[in-house]
């Protein structure tokens, strides 16, 4: 049951990203690509926790925790230099 | 006892953080993890410009219990709005006038209607009294505004009583 | 993988249906909505959401066939702390470049020039 819960997923996952892909794409605006780049991260570490999962082992956490952090920094960054036009005031 | 231990609630949230990352409860790993949730406030406290205290504890787990069911909700109702015909949902841009005061208390609002039912916090007014909020469906602005003032705002105000 | 027993069988393989089932909505909102402002309300809910049941779904299993594990409990904290900061900076951004909104929108602004950004 698991295996197969699993692959169903991992499965939706993949689909989610190549979503967010065409919306990278497509644009039209910036707003558009860094909430597609923002759901792409996030959605990149469910795969992550996904794969720790379906390998037993608890060695992606670490890796999930950073993207997550890093993730956030890199859209509030992006965010403000649209705001102001710089990053640091 | 409060010069050493300045913000008691921050420590012991520190403590629970450190022992989450590191997964084991062990003699050593809860030593440093004590050490370092005295220390950290120590050093950081001149950094802290907002000092707010919390008056009703129970209330304030009151409040996230039902956060936490009313973000499960909204999320069934947005995956409806989601799955809907385009040209039927009507977004609106609504002001929402404030009634509680200081940072803390209206960022904690701001968030709350960001991950609640069709609506995001947008922007706050240059004097500070209103919120701008987009709201993805909804036919009548005023019952929305109401709503949030009954569910979270009122719980609010008593939690800081501000 | 190892064996699991029933009930954690079936309780995880439900968490995991159903966050990657709000995920994949989420993205699909995103892909589908008509604005920028109301495609800003599908990520920050519905893949928060998802993740965070996900996060669930490994922490039972962790749990189940090592010793307990609470720790990815800090990446679903983290995520709903930031999902709303985000969400509010990008709607900043998107009203400070004013961007198109559908004919839909009504704008029930009572003093627009509160929030304008545009120095007086």
């Amino acid at each position: 049951m698991l295996v197969y819960a699993l692959q169903f997923a991992f499965g939706l996952f993949g689909l989610s990203l190549l979503m967010n892909f065409i919306r990278l794409i497509r644009g039209p605006n910036l707003p558009d690509r860094i909430l597609a780049l923002d759901t792409i991260y996030i959605n990149s570490l469910a795969l992550l926790i996904l794969l720790g999962v379906w390998h037993n082992t608890a060695f992606y956490f670490e890796a999930a925790l950073l993207i997550a952090m890093l993730g956030f920094i890199g859209t509030v960054a992006a965010a403000k230099f649209l705001l102001r036009g710089d990053i640091i005031e | 006892m409060s010069k050493l231990i300045p913000a008691p609630w921050w420590s012991l949230f520190l403590l629970l953080f450190w022992l989450l990352l590191q997964n084991t409860v062990s003699f050593g790993v809860t030593l440093l993890g004590l050490i370092l949730a005295v220390i950290i406030p120590l050093y950081t406290m001149r950094a802290r410009e907002y000092p707010t205290t919390l008056h009703r504890p129970l209330l304030a787990v009151q409040y996230f219990l039902i956060l936490l069911v009313d973000i499960i909700l909204s999320n069934f109702n947005i995956a409806a709005i989601i799955l809907m015909p385009k040209k039927r949902i009507q977004p609106a841009l609504i002001e929402f006038p404030l009634d509680v005061t200081g940072s803390v208390p209206i960022t904690i609002l701001a968030s709350t209607i960001s991950l609640t039912p069709g609506t995001i916090s947008a922007e706050l007014a240059r004097d500070g009294r209103s919120l701008l909020i987009h709201a993805l469906n909804v036919q009548d602005a005023d019952a929305t505004v109401q709503q949030i003032k009954q569910r979270y705002e009122r719980r609010l105000k008593e939690i800081f009583q501000c | 993988m190892t064996d699991l027993p029933q009930w954690a069988d079936l309780l995880i393989s439900f968490f995991l249906v159903l966050g990657s089932s709000f995920a994949f909505i989420g993205s699909l909102g995103l892909l589908r909505l008509p604005d920028f402002m109301a495609r800003l309300h599908a990520p920050t809910k519905n893949t928060t959401l998802g993740v965070g049941s996900v996060i669930i779904a490994s922490m039972l299993y962790f749990s189940v066939t090592d010793s307990l594990s609470l720790h990815e409990l800090l990446i679903a904290i983290f995520l709903f702390l930031t999902a709303p900061i985000s969400a509010h900076l990008l709607a900043k951004a998107g009203l400070h470049l004013e961007l198109e909104m559908t004919e839909n929108t009504r704008d029930l602004r009572k003093k627009p020039e509160q929030y304008s950004d545009k120095d007086h």
